[in-house]
Order: structure tokens, then sequence, then C-alpha cells
């Protein structure tokens, strides 16, 4: 066995080029495989994680008549909830709105939290007193869309808990960044209890967020989503991601797997007089069957070698620095920052390793086991078989 | 579609209960100077946007203010549509996609065609005796004309304004101005009639601009061309099957 390594080892240096040229693609698409991967992981991390931190928690109650998708519902959904029995619970509130920016309508989503929350990032904290008008906090989509700055004054009309118009002014006191546009666009943040007072929707909420520690799941009015479930379309937007990137990462595969192929074939037929020579020497076909067999393979092993070279820096520095993608990632669906880090798990990197392992040892093995049926005399004199 | 507004604004006059009995004298005269059991009216809404204006002719017919039907006679882009109220109930069919939709909820907020006035405007169909209180807060001069200056404030709940302030001119008996407040004090809409003329007997706005004040612009205008009052409406008018015709 040993043997056979040294032996496939000095061949594949002697072939020179065209060893490196077969590495050279494998290790190309190794690469690629790994990074699509690792930029997928990444994103669905960095996805997942600030979904959790900037809308779902780690949990929610809705209540019985909300339902996310259906904005008539939002009218009617909403419910005192006990404050004793939900501790651990954030309450949000959500109502329709609109605001007049520059003289133009929009209707908005009105959202309270109360002032001293955890359970999520928006910025409900920095909300301080304002004379005359009620301080609320928008994200950059929605500052970028209504054209608002900081400081800048609007009017709000709204309807109370009976239908009655309101309207008063409100400031933009604070502006955040996330990544999730779910809880930016169209959407205005005040505090729970300013939302109360003006709605008269006393100690009422839409959805109820859990922190780490709450574990019921039981109460009336109200349903429990799960994280997981919550999680859901994250996850399916990324395993449509991968699926198609699967097509991309195969096609590369299999050109490189080709090229390994064809120079196992060409193998077997011009170093006709160098397997007579093995099996005459001693070696039984299998062993010379499995020397080429390993030659293939050994491809693999050098591209891993190469693209730990290659990669190891390159793959340290993206996961650090991550990647840019500019605007085009701004206003998708699903939370997706200014750049992206790639995550380089290590079951990512054994199993990248094995798919090329195992694909090239198998595409070397089928051209090789023709040896198993040659004829030793006739192939040290080197005649086509 | 001009009927509809009327309806919207001024028609729960009609019935309007107030307690002091000179809102209530005056209110019973406009209203016997402008309502009328059923109307025939053929209108066009001009809504000024920023870059251009837009006409939008139609012809409504309306039964007392729980019924109505408008079709829309012009733009090209807009002929066809038609419109049925029934009492808190709204469906629009669009020939384009020979479909029928009822509105409801937020959609009810949404402007109709690109106008100053929304679905909801013309929803509201209870008499106004039965949900607002009213008085005589004042005289003034208004666009040369004398006008009595009424106060409604609400006196239930669940109404859409809680104020209400109408200008009534005191020699023809026709509201001139509304203006529509917020339960904060905040003006919402303003509604302005002018182009009074006697029709069949009766003084009637031509002519009536709709503005909501908080969004900029000058309003939406519209422009009585023809009206019938008291003619006979057929049954199958009011019904789902005659969006469709």
């Amino acid at each position: 066995m040993k043997l056979s390594f040294q032996l496939a080892y000095r061949n594949l240096i002697g072939a020179g080029l065209r060893t490196w040229l077969n590495v050279g693609i494998l290790t190309f698409t190794f690469l690629v495989i790994i990074f699509y991967n690792g930029l997928l992981d990444g994103w669905n991390q960095q996805a997942k994680r600030d979904a959790i931190n900037w809308e779902f928690g780690y949990g929610q109650f809705h209540h019985k008549f909300y339902e996310p998708y259906n904005p008539f519902t939002l009218q009617d959904a909403h419910g005192k909830f006990n404050v004793k029995e939900t501790k651990g619970l954030t309450p949000l509130l959500i109502r329709q709105a609109s605001i007049y920016p520059n003289g133009r309508m929009l209707s908005i989503t009105l959202k309270g939290l109360p002032k001293n929350q955890r359970a999520l990032k928006i910025p409900i904290g920095n909300l301080g007193k304002h004379l005359g008008a009620i301080p609320v906090a928008i994200g950059k989509r929605m500052a970028n869309a209504a054209n608002l700055s900081i400081g800048d004054e609007i009017t709000l009309r709204w309807r109370d808990k009976n239908g009655t118009f309101d309207a008063t002014n409100v400031v933009v006191a604070t502006i955040f960044n996330t990544t999730i546009s779910t809880v930016d666009q169209g959407q205005i943040w005040m505090t729970l209890e300013d939302l109360w007072r003006i709605t008269g929707l006393k100690n009422e909420a839409t959805i109820l967020i859990a922190d780490t520690q709450f574990k019921d799941t039981e109460f009336e009015d109200w349903k429990y989503i799960s994280q997981d479930k919550l999680l859901k379309n994250i996850n399916d937007i990324i395993e449509v991601e991968r699926a198609s990137a699967r097509i991309v990462y195969f096609m590369l595969l299999a050109i490189a797997l080709l090229a390994i192929f064809d120079t196992q074939v060409l193998s077997v037929f011009r170093r006709q007089k160098e397997i007579g020579t093995y099996i005459a020497l001693g070696m039984t076909r299998t062993q010379v069957t499995g020397l080429f067999t390993i030659e293939g393979s050994m491809y693999s092993l050098f591209s891993m070698l190469v693209g730990a070279i290659i990669g190891v820096p390159l793959f340290w520095y993206l996961a650090d620095k991550g990647i840019s993608f500019g605007s085009v990632t701004a206003d998708m669906g699903i939370g997706l920052g200014d750049r992206i880090y790639p995550s380089f798990s290590p079951e990512l990197l054994i199993s990248s390793a094995l798919v090329v392992i195992i694909s090239a040892t198998i595409v070397s093995f089928v051209p090789a086991h023709k040896i198993a049926n040659m004829n030793p005399v006739t192939a040290l004199k080197g005649k086509l078989q | 579609m001009k009927n509809q507004l009327i309806i919207a604004c001024l028609l729960p006059i009609w019935t309007f209960q107030v307690k002091a009995q000179d809102a209530k004298t005056i209110l019973e005269r406009v209203d016997k100077n402008m309502v009328s059991k059923t109307e025939i009216t053929e209108s066009e809404m001009v809504i000024r946007g920023k870059r251009n204006v837009q006409t939008i002719g139609s012809k409504s017919y309306t039964e007392g203010n729980q019924k109505s039907f408008t079709e829309y006679l012009y733009p090209e882009r807009e002929r066809g549509t038609k419109m049925l109220k029934l009492g808190d109930r709204l469906w629009i069919y669009s020939p384009s996609t020979d479909r029928t939709i009822q509105l409801s909820g937020h959609m009810l907020r949404q402007s109709v065609m690109g106008s100053d006035l929304s679905y909801e405007d013309m929803m509201e169909d209870r008499k106004l005796s039965e949900i607002y209180e009213g008085k005589v807060q004042g005289e003034e001069t208004l666009s040369g004309r004398k006008v009595w200056i009424l106060e409604l404030i609400a006196s239930v709940e669940d109404v859409s304004y809680y104020k209400r302030m109408i200008w009534i001119d005191q020699e023809r008996y026709i509201p001139l101005q509304e203006e529509l407040f917020a339960k904060s004090g905040q003006l919402l809409k303003r509604t302005v009639m002018s182009e009074i003329e006697q029709i069949e007997g009766r003084w009637y706005p031509k002519k009536i601009n709709f503005k909501d004040v908080l969004k900029g612009g000058e309003g939406t205008d519209f422009i009585l061309k023809k009206v019938q009052f008291n003619p006979t409406i057929p049954d199958y008018i009011f019904t789902k099957a005659s969006l469709k015709k």
C-alpha cells in the first residue's frame, strides 16, 4: 500500500503540467463548493440571528385574530393580557395609521413596544420626552422612503379604539439601521405607553414576544408560534438558494471529474508497457488497478493541499471582513446585511473534502478497472488491447 | 360621485335632531332645499396630481343615503368601472379584469381614483342626529354671503370625525363649507361648495372642492353637469348584477 502511494506520487509529480491542470480545476471546484456553502451558511446564521434580535425573539404569542400576512386582521387583532401570567413576554401592539411627509400621504403600520423592553433591538429606550410631539423611531429604509431625518416633525393620523380619527405631530427621535426590512419599511415605532394612550387600548397587545426564559405555551386568546416556525421562511429561502448553488458546483465538479477520467483513460491506454512491467515484477492486477486508482484519487488530495494553501488565508479574510453586496441586498425580504460574513464550519470542510475525494476516486477506478482484464504479455509488448 | 359626496357630507343633516332649536331649524331648511328621495347625477371629478390634472366623468344613481350606484364614463382607462354601495358594504367592478371585489378593512382608506376622498368617506351612513350634538356657534360672512356657523360634536364614541363645523348660507339655506376635525382638534378635511345655482326650484352647489388638508395640493373638485331630483330608479340598479351589465 505504501509502495502504491509512493509510486502514485512519483508518477503524478512526473506527469508535470497534466497533473497540475487536473489539480487546478479540482482545487477551483473544491474552493467554490466551500465558498458557496460557507456564504449560504453565513447568510443563514446572520439572517436568523438578526430576525431573532429584531423581530421574532424566542417565539411569539399571536392574538387569535392576527394573521401576519393579512393587514385586514390588524383592526381587530388586539387583546388584553395578564401582566403577572405573561412575565417574560414583551407586548407589541400594532395599529394602522397614515403620515403626511412633505404633503404626501403614506399608509404606515404603527407599532408600540414598552420603553424598557429588552426582547428586540428596536431602540425604543432612546425615545426621550419631546414637547408637543410624540417621539418615534423609524428604520433607515422608512427614513429614505419618506425623506425623513432625525428631528423632523410629521403629522400622524390614526383611528382610536372606537374608530374615531385622531391626529397629532410626531418627531423622528431616532433612526435605526437593521437588516430586517419587515421591521423597517412602512413602519413607525413608538413606546407602547404612548400608543396605548393615543389609541385608548390600554394593556392590550397584538403580539407577545417571548424571551429566552419563557417556557409556557398555553394562553387563552393567544396562539403560540415557536421560534423554529417563525424562522421557517428563512430556512426555506436558504434551501432554495442552496439547491440552485448545488447545480452550479455539481457542474464544476463534473468538469473536473471529466478531466480526471480523461487522464485515467489516457494513462491506462498509453502506459500499457508500464502496467505489464508492474505485473511482471510481481504486482497483482488488483494491485496495479489500486495503484492507478490511488493516482486518480491523489489528484483530489493534491487539490486539498493546494486548496488549503489558497483557501485558508482567503476564507479567513472573508470570514473576518465579510463580503459586501452593496445596495442590491438592502430591500430583500430576508434579512441581509450590507456585508455577509461566510461561515466555514468543520462539518462543511470535511463534507466538501469527502465529496471531492470520493467522486475523484470513483472516476479514477472506472478506467483503471480495465487493467484487471489485461493480458500482461500483450501489455508488456505495448500492444493495444 | 358628486352626489355621493353630498350624501357623505351633507345629507345626514336631513334628520339631524339638535338640542339647540336654532341649529335644528337651520338644518331642516337645508334639508328641505337639498335633499330628494332619489337622484340621478352626471358629474366630473377633477383630480390634481403633482404632474397632471385628471378629469373623470361619472353617472350616479342614489336612493336615500343607503344606496348608490356609480358608473365611470371617461377617460378610457376608467370607463366601465362601477361602484355599488349598499348600506355599509361597497363593491367595485373593474372591466379590465371582469372582477367584482368588495372593499373592506384598510382598502376603504385608499383614495378614490387618486382623489382626496377615501372610500370610507362615502361609507358613513348613520344619521348625524344619532351621533352628533350641534349648536350655532356664530355668524360671519363667507364668500360675500352671510352664514351661520354650526358646530357638531360627537355624542357617541364610534364616529369617524369627532367634530364637524358647517357654514350655512343664511339666505339660501345651503352649506357653503364644512370642516372635519380629529379628536385632538386637528383639522383633517375641508369641503367647499361653490357655483350655487337654482335647479328645479332648489339651490344647489354645482362645484364642490374636497380637500384633505394634511396633504399638499389643491384638493379634488366635483363638478355637477346634470341632476334630476326624485326620478324613478329601477330596483335592479342597486344590485350586484348591475355591476357587470
